[in-house]
């Protein structure tokens, strides 16, 4: 039988699993979660009790059913899964799991997103966290990441996180958004010509915020007891808050697919890097990417997007699957949606000419933005040379949190566009594994 | 002792016990080791490279700024890992351990 392995138990993942599995095939799945979700459908542990209409509101209803279809595959052995663990390298058909090796003979990668961050001065302090982290703390543990919490940044996750934690009685003290009006209603048209319903939604769950909500903010430093930032009129405002979330809209996490040999090539409408695919998702020979690993499209699309690889797959393996075109028209609706969104909330690349010196641009070795700058002036505007100069995006997170930031600061320095400096190259290990895991290779 | 994180549900979970760095604390089943940690302190850690303490940052595995040490020199990402009873934790690395 074929070989077909699967990494990632997000939306995307689950529903490749499932189609494999219809088309009598049992696929490996490995996801770094102790059980099927996601992030966003992320579970909490067993013994806790809020329903999934607490933990997902409107989207209870799909969570249960991906958590339903992955379930019974796994209780009837359909598919091999295997939780908590990490791919951390592939090579020649065999991926690198802790110490195991799993061989296969067709790659299926849902390795879904990040949160995308842009550096503030002080955001290295304790009680500093990421929109997703806030929004896994409540979720999967019931707990709020602070008393008095600042929540900035921008993108669909900021107001929704907000939201949630009002809801489940937390202490929000603002809520401050990169994004100016203009901006929001520029993309807002395209949103709600495409997907009216999920439009609506986001505009209700804002206005809920009420005054807690600014628009086209710039944010000044993170100090130990406040957040110090000018409002749209360009008036220093300090909030005191006891934890920030920070997050810009998302990254694709493509380390696996770098890896496993995609082609990469810079998209404006995300800022960023992304990886080469057809429309159903194949990216090389053997080798199809699915969900926000591909194109930052949200989780209704990444369902789409999941089945769509596994169909690719199937054919390639010479089976017919008769609604694809249905599923290709879904997604051309979803893409629009979310490059609507993208313009929406983008990139705030400005700020990142005021930021001092002093400023840590790498939070894992503690690098500041005057240390890259300097290796900019030294090396030339490259990426990777930038990389082997000044460490940036060689710490202990693999670049994930300043690989933007750093290649954007780089472009601005040296006056060029941000593609120009290239694209840091992803090299194994893709997570931490202890020394025994690599020593046979 | 106030932590950095606040419980607003689940609070009827069987408590479990374990240490820090040489104190009793006390989490709930279900915990990871990061959220038992930061319900009753404020950070997990000092940083390696500055002054400042470090609470975890992404609480998804990918960040890796929750690393700790179990007093056996087992190095534990706090974000990921169920707390067990009677786990016994240290916010550096235990003495002639590389970092
Ligand atoms: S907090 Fe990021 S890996 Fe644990």
């Amino acid at each position: 039988m074929t070989r077909v392995l699967v990494v990632g138990a997000g939306p995307a993942g689950i529903r490749a699993a499932e189609r494999l599995v219809r088309a009598g095939l049992r696929p490996i799945v490995v996801d770094e979660g102790a059980r099927a979700g996601g992030q966003i459908y992320r579970r909490p542990p067993e013994g806790f009790s809020r329903p999934p209409e607490k933990l997902y509101g409107s989207e209870a209803g799909k969570a249960r059913a991906l958590h339903a279809v992955f379930d019974a595959m796994v209780a009837s052995g359909q598919v091999d899964h295997r939780p908590q663990a990490s791919v951390h390298a592939i090579r020649d058909g065999v991926a690198h799991v802790g110490a195991q090796r799993i061989a296969h003979d067709r790659l299926i990668l849902a390795t879904g997103a990040t949160d995308r961050l842009v550096p503030v001065e002080g955001w290295q302090r304790a009680g500093v966290f990421t929109l997703g982290a806030a929004q896994i703390a409540l979720k999967a543990q019931g707990v709020a990441i602070g008393r008095r919490i600042v929540l900035a940044g921008s993108g669909p996750l900021l107001t929704l996180v907000a939201t949630q934690l009002l809801a489940a009685g937390a202490g929000v003290a603002a809520v401050l958004d990169t994004a100016t009006l203009a901006q929001q209603a520029g993309g807002g048209g395209g949103m709600a010509l495409a997907r009216p319903a999920v439009t609506a939604r986001g505009l209700a769950m804002r206005a809920r915020l009420g005054r807690l909500y600014h628009a086209g903010v710039r944010l000044d430093r993170i100090a130990e007891d406040a957040v110090h930032w000018r409002d749209a009129k360009g008036q220093a405002q300090v909030t005191p808050c006891d934890a920030v979330a920070l997050g810009w809209h998302l990254r694709a996490e493509t380390q696996l697919a770098d890896l496993a040999g995609a082609r990469f090539a810079w998209s404006d409408t995300w800022a960023q890097w992304l990886p080469v695919a057809d429309p159903m998702g194949r990216a090389g020979p053997g080798l199809y990417l699915a969900g926000d690993g591909l194109r930052i499209l949200g989780a209704d699309s990444a369902e789409t997007a999941g089945a769509l690889a596994a169909n690719a797959c199937l054919n390639d393996l010479g089976t017919a699957t008769p609604d694809t075109p249905r599923l290709l028209r879904r997604a051309r609706r979803m893409h629009r949606f979310a490059a609507a969104m993208a313009q929406a909330f983008p990139w705030p690349g400005v700020p990142l000419d005021a930021l001092p010196d002093t400023a840590v641009l790498c939070r894992c070795e503690g690098i500041t933005v005057g240390q890259m700058r300097a290796a900019a002036d030294h090396g030339g505007a490259e990426a990777n040379r930038v990389k082997s100069l000044g460490r940036i995006g060689m710490g202990r997170c693999q670049g994930r949190y300043c690989q933007l930031a750093a290649a954007d600061l780089i472009a601005r320095h040296a006056g060029l566009a941000p593609q120009a400096v290239g694209r840091l190259r992803g090299q194994p290990p893709a997570r931490p594994v202890p020394i025994d895991a690599l020593l046979e290779d | 002792m106030t932590g950095q994180l606040v419980r607003l549900a689940e609070t009827d979970r069987a408590p479990v016990a374990f240490r820090l760095d040489g104190r009793d604390m006390t989490g709930l089943q279900g915990d990871t080791v990061l959220t038992a940690i930061l319900t009753g302190a404020d950070s997990l850690r000092p940083a390696e490279f500055g002054p400042e303490r470090r609470a975890g940052f992404c609480l998804m595995g990918a960040c890796q700024d929750c690393w700790i040490w179990a007093e056996d020199g087992v190095r534990l990402r706090a974000c990921s890992t169920p707390l067990a009873p009677g786990m016994r934790l240290l916010s550096e690395a235990p003495d002639g351990w590389p970092a």
